[in-house]
């Protein structure tokens, strides 16, 4: 009787899969953990192995589509369990040993946490681990055998001492862990980050502008008034809302600096799409707020606070985190002073939120003290040059240091 | 070295301490001309004389309060209750004098006693010839409780017991008496009390018993041993005090823990090592402690039939095995 083979989750935020090429086609025999498809999210790119040894019958969702886990994928045709076997699982309620586990967060014992953290295997490894207990739970029987498994082989022998210039193996072998050392496996978001931002460095020529921003008035505002705000609009107003706007406000003054470089020409964006860094444990992940040019400073302050704790929470759908045309990113909460960030592939420029700090300034001749701030622009000198960079800089310094209100109901500014 | 029975080795025991030390002396219903209703006190009386070998009435709380006064002045009693069914009326002999001696009298005094007494079923005994209870007493500070299974355990405990400076419960399986042989050495030694045996070594699983389940438990293991589970089997041997470092040590290896006995579940004797493997061993368990106990009911029945039903066998423990090593 054919079975269901269902889409996985992938990851702990990762909700969908996009289904990008089969590797066995109707009629294939595949054995069990084989790789059958390639499954494609904006957090992991993955081969799928699988769950069962038998024949692949049918295909039911096509490369390219998008669907959500738990998704039926294909059919196949798999070789019946013994049926003393088969009878007595069924009463038991569980399903057949060696069979993968369905849920993305498998279910561990202590101690097969515990082992787990002490040999370093990651939640996405653990996913990838087929369990022989019951119910597919990994044992600790399980465990071990996988971390045996992935032990690299010996390296090999000394290397050749008959050319002086290092060999690619002596080079490997700086890389090498000496005694003491530990090795902390990429997770999937820190692996697409390396990726990410390697091609970015690799392929877009960055420059790079600072401006320095007094942001007394909105400190003050804010200070005065944020109690009121977040008791009338159940959402904190941060600084972040209030740059997003006045930064949408930028773009649409320079649409180039909304753009995406291709070798046909520069595409401008119709729409404004931010997407904001947030640090979560596992790493950054970037939310997008979307169509920010149609939302006021209040639309962005809540869409922020909700994107924000689906990010800590890992509740993000592949949606939210894609489709940015313009990304922030914020490392003055951590207390930076200058920042030169990385620009995110298939966007222009990114712009980096330093700290607000206290400093003397001459206004009016006269030195004050101030709450200063600098905004750095990262951005790809193909698309647009220093001028405009400015420019841009200076509006969104211009809107920001403009903000003047007594009242405390601001909805935009 | 004689292989000897259960009875046989307790029978030794009684005979060479009191042969080694005067102070020591036998009480109960029956021990003396009867020899014992099982004859674990058989040829006492004609050896050590009416004096150290004494019959007394059919009053528990007497044998115990009787006891407890000789060891106060200077004497080392072994007190038998026929049948453990019967230590109800001495409990507040047990749990209000023997317990508290010690505590009570800032250390001054101690209750060197022993109270020998049969428990357990699956011997047709019914109601009030099968009953386990270890758990009452192992709760009370102040007592030892002492469980053998081993003949040669047996022997090695009991004079461990009489030799205790304080007061220690005595609990022979009655199925076991003449059930199960084991090497008992000839001559003077002890099992100090406190310490657990491994019986069997294993890898995959710990099961942890005493008494008859200890027998049961080991042919379960050697069953499950075909099949490729290879199972630690660990008889507890002294209930109080528990060695607590053997417990974890096991788990520690196999990371898998039954718990076998025989009396009902709730509040056991295991439902404590359960609860300190769970306290103490949290990270080492790759799956959820596992129990085989006695069914809930109020106590053993007669019938053939149900008294299968209550009694958990090698059966019963193989399908738990089997379960918790492939959880």
């Amino acid at each position: 009787m054919p079975v269901e083979v269902k889409l996985p989750q992938l990851g702990e935020s990762v909700y969908e899969g996009t289904i990008g090429r089969w590797l066995k086609q109707p009629g294939d025999l595949v054995e069990q953990y084989e790789p059958l498809v390639e499954v494609v999210t904006d957090k992991v790119n993955v081969e799928m192995p699988s769950p069962w040894k038998g024949r692949l019958v049918e295909i039911l969702v096509q490369e390219g589509q998008t669907v959500p886990a738990g998704t039926p994928i294909a059919l196949m045709e798999v070789e019946e369990v013994a049926p003393g076997e088969g009878a007595k699982e069924e009463m038991a309620g569980e399903a057949p040993p060696g069979h993968p586990r369905e849920e993305a967060r498998p279910r561990l014992s202590p101690l097969v946490r515990r082992l787990a953290e002490e040999h370093g295997v990651s939640a996405e490894e653990l996913t990838r681990i087929p369990g022989t207990g019951t119910g597919g739970r990994i044992t600790k029987e399980d465990l071990l055998r996988y971390v045996e498994s992935r032990r690299p082989a010996p390296s090999p022998t000394e290397p050749s001492a008959v050319t002086a210039v290092p060999s690619r193996a002596e080079e490997a072998r700086e890389g090498l862990p000496t005694a003491g050392d530990t090795l902390i496996r990429l997770n999937p978001i820190r692996r697409t980050i390396a990726e990410r931002m390697t091609q970015s460095k690799r392929e877009i020529p960055h420059a790079y502008g600072i401006v320095e921003v007094d942001m007394t008035e909105i400190v003050r505002w804010r200070e005065a008034h944020k109690e009121e705000w977040l008791a009338r609009e159940g959402v904190n107003i941060t600084y972040t809302a209030f740059i997003v706007r006045a930064t949408v406000e930028a773009l649409r003054a320079f649409p180039i600096v909304n753009s995406t470089w291709t070798e046909e020409g520069i595409l401008l964006r119709r729409t404004i799409n931010i997407g904001v860094g947030v640090a979560i444990e596992e790493g950054l992940i970037v939310p997008v707020i979307k169509n920010a040019e149609e939302k006021s400073l209040l639309g962005i302050a809540r869409e922020l606070a909700e994107l924000t704790r689906k990010a800590r929470e890992g509740k993000l759908t592949l949606e939210e985190v894609q489709g940015g045309t313009f990304t922030i990113t914020n490392p003055g909460v951590f207390g930076s002073l200058l920042s030169m960030p990385i620009i995110v592939p298939g966007q222009a420029a990114i712009l980096a939120v330093d700290a607000i700090v206290k400093r003397p300034v001459v206004r009016w001749d006269a030195i004050a003290i101030r709450e200063m701030m600098h905004l750095g622009l990262s951005f790809d000198h193909r698309i647009f040059d220093g001028a405009v960079a400015v420019q841009f800089l200076n509006h969104i310094k211009a809107k920001l240091e403009g903000f003047k209100s007594d009242a405390a109901v601001v909805s935009d500014f | 070295m004689a292989e000897l029975r259960l009875i046989d080795a307790i029978n030794q025991a009684l005979h060479e301490e009191m042969e080694r030390d005067e102070r020591v002396l036998v009480l109960g219903e029956d021990v003396g001309r009867k020899g014992g209703v099982f004859g674990a006190t058989e040829g006492l009386y004609d050896r050590f004389g009416g004096e150290r070998v004494i019959d007394t009435p059919l009053a528990e709380s007497s044998i115990v309060g009787v006891a407890i006064g000789m060891a106060a002045n200077g004497l080392l009693p072994v007190a038998e209750i026929q049948f453990a069914d019967f230590i109800f009326p001495a409990m507040n002999q047990i749990l209000s004098e023997a317990a508290r001696m010690r505590y009570r009298s800032n250390g001054a005094f101690g209750c060197p006693l022993v109270i020998r007494a049969p428990y357990g079923g699956g011997v047709h005994g019914a109601l009030y010839h099968s009953q386990s209870v270890e758990a009452f007493f192992a709760h009370i500070p102040g007592l030892k409780v002492v469980v053998p299974y081993h003949p040669g355990d047996a022997k090695g405990l009991l004079k461990a017991s009489i030799r205790d400076p304080d007061p220690v419960l005595f609990f022979e399986h009655k199925k076991l008496y003449r059930m199960v042989r084991g090497e008992v050495p000839e001559g003077d030694y002890i099992v100090p009390l406190g310490k657990a045996a491994i019986r069997r070594e294993g890898k995959d699983l710990s099961v942890f018993a005493y008494g008859l389940m200890l027998h049961e438990a080991l042919v379960a293991a050697e069953e499950v041993a075909k099949e490729g589970i290879d199972a630690e089997v660990v008889d507890l041997r002294t209930l109080r005090p528990l060695d607590k470092e053997t417990l974890l040590a096991s788990v520690r290896k196999t990371n898998r823990a039954l718990i076998v006995y025989e009396d009902n579940g709730f509040l056991g004797y295991g439902a404590e090592l359960a609860a300190i493997l769970a306290e103490e061993a949290f990270f080492d368990l790759d799956a959820p402690i596992m129990r085989v106990t006695g069914p809930e009911v109020p106590a053993v029945p007669y019938a053939p039939p149900l008294e299968r039903w209550f009694m958990p066998d090698a059966r019963r423990i193989a399908e738990a095995m089997r379960r918790l090593a492939q959880y």
